[in-house]
């Protein structure tokens, strides 16, 4: 065995709750999977296309380590049109290899041992280990659905400690698909200034808001200087195996992380990085059409799922409704493995995003609408049995 | 026109087959409202029928011909292209007529048993029409792609995995 080989705080890290789950899924015949962290669209073809079209010029070199200035520049316009916040292309933003890689560079970028950073659950399953494996300290604060899973600055300002150094937050959110409005931003972004902590704003799903328009941490006043903006292409653009994101923020933070970047992987791929440039130049009007069938097949699954008696709050973005499944007395990860054995629906189990996500379990929607009705079909004829043992 | 009514237009347009009680639940209005909506745009006559598209190439001795035909004619005085377009268009065989700007100027698609129907088409009832000048048919080969969906497509199960984070 080569276990005397590993180092301690790898063998202590814990391995995605979800790993075990997708092994049990993926076994099976005949499975509908409300599981899929990604889009149920294809990349728009005119970006493949011109990928495809990089490749045969011979485009097939390192780029600069930040990314293609083109990109960066399309990257640059799209965030002043969308979110009026403007960076500077040259020394203000750096193209990674998913928003994951950006998360990464942030933090290692940013904690010294011990260093605390304020998250907020039920999230994202990388966002912890990423702070502990760069040496820093996550404090969770929970949200509850009686908050619509919102962050309250009250929350917050209650977990900050003198060690405090960040706050990581993630609007529209994955699982639970909260939305922090301009409002929350505004309580949020004085407690930030107030404790003069950095925010690294995961925005990847910025693009996929279904009733309102989208605010930007890093359009509030004064939070620009204090804001690693982090998004990417792959949800939006339906272009999750393309693995490019990009992180924004202020010159000198930047500077850092691009050393970072510059020695583990200089630069991201470059036939992603032509095609993403296509996606920003001319693939937003399939992002509105992929975003009004997202809203759609929302508006169908939280009915649904009300229908059969699952209180579910209406997510405001993202592509995954979170409801609870505590009325059925079953814990998230019996109920999502009941449910995969018996009606061979895939769903993930809320307490794999933290331990506020016991009690509910995420379904994505990213799925067509002939699986969605069939799963809902599933869902409830699992609810009725589960009703008649009682 | 609303902006729930454009949507459920869309979704129409993509699939006919949509019941009032999944419109309701996708657009987020009541039942009642969807057929309030659906009748009003019937009535306007901005929904003109709800058809299926179907590859009959899968269905065996029911294969049918289809054509597209470049038709230049000279227009009638007042008239201009309608008049002899009612005349092409009212035989049953045809499936779609267009007005074109270029080449030529009508676009014809015919569906019919067979080659020889059609051109019996063309010979006996097109090209005997007073206006019509000249026509050249193209047969279809095969059908890639027809009102947006792509035929034959591999019904490849989803590629993406079961559960991802």
């Amino acid at each position: 065995m080569s276990e005397r080989f590993i180092a301690e705080h790898i063998k202590t890290l814990k391995p995605s709750g979800i790993r075990r789950f997708f092994d049990l899924a993926q076994s099976m015949e005949g499975v509908i999977s409300l599981g899929v962290g990604e889009p149920d669209f294809t990349t728009p073809w005119s970006v493949i296309e011109a990928s495809y079209h990089s490749l045969e010029r011979g485009f097939t070199a390192y780029t600069p380590n930040a990314g293609l200035l083109t990109l960066r520049q399309s990257i640059s316009r799209f965030l002043d049109t969308r979110f009026q916040v403007r960076y500077q292309p040259e020394d203000e933003v750096i193209v990674t290899v998913g928003a994951s890689q950006s998360i990464d560079l942030a933090f290692r970028a940013i904690l010294n041992p011990g260093d605390e950073v304020i998250v907020m659950e039920p999230s994202f399953v990388s966002y912890i280990p990423t702070i502990t494996l760069a040496g820093g300290v996550p404090v969770i604060v929970d949200t509850y659905e009686k908050d619509a899973f919102k962050l309250s600055k009250e929350a917050v300002e209650a977990a900050i400690t003198e060690k405090t150094k960040a706050i990581l937050i993630c609007s529209p959110n994955n699982p639970t698909g909260a939305v922090l409005s301009r409002e929350d931003l505004i309580g949020i972004s004085d407690v930030i200034k107030g404790h003069d902590l950095l925010v690294i704003s995961d925005e990847i799903y910025a693009d996929l808001l279904y009733d309102d328009t989208y605010t930007s941490m890093a359009s509030m006043e004064g939070m620009k200087e204090r804001t690693l903006l982090v998004s990417g292409f792959s949800k939006a653009f339906a272009m999750t195996g393309w693995r490019l994101g990009y992180v924004c923020g202020p010159k000198d933070l930047i500077a850092q992380m691009l050393k970072i970047h510059q020695y583990t992987i200089m630069s991201a791929p470059t036939m992603a990085q032509y095609g993403a440039i296509e996606a920003l130049e001319n693939g937003l009007s399939e992002v509105e059409m992929m975003k009004e069938s997202y809203k759609q097949r929302r508006n169908y699954v939280v009915k649904a799922l009300t229908r059969m008696g699952l209180s579910c709050h209406v997510p405001g973005g993202a592509f995954y409704v979170f409801p609870s499944i505590k009325s059925t007395g079953l814990s998230s990860s019996d109920f999502a493995e009941q449910l995969l054995m018996e009606e061979k629906v895939a769903v993930v189990p809320g307490s794999v995003f933290g331990d506020s996500g016991e009690g509910y379990i995420r379904c994505s929607y990213a799925a067509s609408m002939k699986q969605l009705t069939e799963a809902m079909d599933r869902i409830s004829r699992f609810l009725d049995k589960l009703k008649a043992k009682e | 026109m609303t902006e729930k009514a454009l949507e459920m237009l869309r979704l129409l347009e993509k699939n006919a087959a949509y019941s009032n009680e999944l419109l309701a639940d996708l657009l987020a209005i009541s039942v009642d409202e969807v057929k309030v909506l659906r009748k009003e745009l019937e009535d306007q006559a901005v929904i003109l029928g709800y058809q299926t598209l179907i590859d009959w190439t899968k269905v065996l001795n029911t294969e049918l011909v289809t054509a597209m035909i470049e038709v230049k004619v000279t227009p009638t005085r007042g008239k201009g292209f309608d008049q002899v377009a009612e005349r092409i268009y009212r035989f049953k065989e045809v499936k779609a007529l267009y007005l074109m700007s270029g080449g030529y100027d009508l676009s014809i698609t015919i569906e019919a048993q067979s080659m020889m129907e059609i051109s019996r088409f063309v010979s006996d009832k097109l090209s005997t029409l007073d206006s019509v000048m000249s026509t050249v048919t193209h047969f279809i080969l095969k059908k890639y792609k027809h009102d947006g969906v792509i035929f034959d497509q591999d019904n490849d199960p989803d590629p993406r995995m079961m559960v991802t984070p």
